[in-house]
């Protein structure tokens, strides 16, 4: 007898991939013709043995534990990923707003180099050194790093929390940027000493300008200067400027 | 992103990607390289991963493409890699071949791992896929980039294939 049953149809029989209509025709068919159920019974050997392949190789121990450092790393700073997915809607915003500045700024003053230390912060994957919203863990992390120390204030009682805090410099000055959260905004403060550098390079007093997309307050206390720089409206960038300046009194 | 989530995701698949790498690159060095790059972009690409998306699928399929510009995988296509889906193979069945072939039986693993090494890549790849992941011919489309039916035709000259090669030493060994 003849038999002009399609190859690959058994194939795929066995690997599940017809229909159910398809599956009990070849069903019967294998049934009445002796050759396909050959066929059929060699592709089952054939299945069956290929589990030796399933798990010939395996994985040792040091390298499980690697994948899994690499993987679970950024885990515990938990704080951190969910800052960056935070500031996911923003980041395209805000990368056209640091377009626009540094195109108009870049060469005029360092209110510019205060959006950009801004702007990387929030654009980066890793936008703070020290993750918390402890101002008693951000201070001291600060401490070993920067040759001024500064109070950060009590945000209890606020809509504003900290995020965290990092390192920057401006014309070569050591200073700390603090990354505080309001709602939906991330407003950055930047403290530097008051050297002849940093005199000369952020403008002196309590002023708030609107720098394109951003706010800018600046105040100062006897030592320090600060910047606080953000896309939150003017009140609310001043009221963080003032909780800034009392602590620092 | 949420890295934890990735983390009760991917992890579980580890096992098997290395099992496949080792299988892919034929060794443990490039096998870890594999499995970490694999890893590492997952991670990275996890953000623009569709929540409902299969990340079994998604997970080889990087592996999978990473292997091709790996230095290994360049190897494997330049030698073993059959271009032409098209290629006529003797497709018709093996109707006529005596079920002899029902010495495919457990007891002799190293013929099977033999077989299976002495395919074509692309062969290997994709009965590997198949038989041992237990991927539908939808998702090995996916893996692979192709259209569902050079899935299933390379399956089946892939199957073809390893029959060939099972049935080959032995019958160098009924000539002698
Ligand atoms: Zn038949």
């Amino acid at each position: 007898m003849h038999c002009d049953q399609d190859g690959a149809m058994l194939v795929q029989y066995l690997d599940g991939e017809l229909s159910a209509d398809q599956a009990s025709a070849l069903q019967q068919h294998i049934g009445e013709c002796p050759r396909c159920a050959a066929e059929v019974s060699e592709l089952i050997g054939l299945k069956h043995s290929l589990r030796a392949a399933r798990s010939r190789f395996t994985p040792t121990i040091e390298f499980r534990r690697k994948i899994e450092r690499q993987i679970a790393k950024p885990r515990h700073n938990w704080w951190r990923t969910r800052f960056v997915s935070a500031l996911a809607t923003a980041a395209v915003f805000l990368v056209i707003a640091a377009v626009l500045w540094m195109q108009r700024s870049r060469h005029t003053d360092s209110l510019g180099e205060v959006a950009d230390l801004h702007v990387e912060a929030l654009a980066s994957a890793n936008p703070v050194d020290v993750v918390s919203t402890d101002r008693h863990t951000v201070k001291p992390w600060f401490q070993s790093k920067i040759p001024f120390s500064f109070n950060i204030p009590e945000l209890t009682g606020t809509e504003f929390s900290l995020l965290g805090g990092r390192l920057v410099y401006l014309h070569q000055q050591p200073g700390a940027q603090l990354i505080f959260n309001l709602r939906k905004h991330e407003i950055s403060v930047l403290i530097f000493q008051k050297t002849t550098e940093i005199s000369n390079a952020l403008p002196a007093g309590s002023r708030t300008e609107k720098r394109n997309s951003f706010t800018v307050a600046t105040e100062d206390s006897q030592q320090l200067r600060f910047v606080i720089i953000g896309d939150a409206d003017a009140n609310e960038m001043q009221k963080l400027a003032q909780l800034i300046k009392i602590a620092n009194e | 992103m949420d890295t934890e989530f990735f983390e009760q995701l991917a992890l579980p698949l580890f096992d098997s990607l290395y099992n496949l790498a080792h299988w892919l690159t034929g060794n443990r060095a490039e096998a870890e390289d594999l499995v970490q790059e694999t890893y590492t972009k997952a991670l990275r690409g996890f953000k623009s991963f569709q929540e409902g998306t299969n990340i079994r699928a998604w997970m080889f399929r990087i592996l999978r493409n990473t292997f091709l510009t790996s230095r290994s995988g360049l190897m494997a296509r330049n030698t073993s890699w059959l271009e032409d889906e098209d290629t006529d193979m003797d497709l018709t069945i093996a109707h006529t071949d005596t079920p002899e072939a029902l010495l495919l039986r457990q007891e002799n693993q190293q013929t099977i791992v033999d077989a299976l090494e002495s395919l074509p890549a692309q062969f290997r790849e994709i009965i590997l896929l198949c038989e041992v992941e237990e991927f539908s011919y939808r998702e090995i489309a996916e893996i692979l980039s192709l259209p569902i039916g050079t899935v299933m035709s390379r399956l089946y000259r892939a199957k073809h294939a390893l029959r060939h090669a099972l049935k080959a030493p032995r019958r160098a060994q009924h000539a002698l």
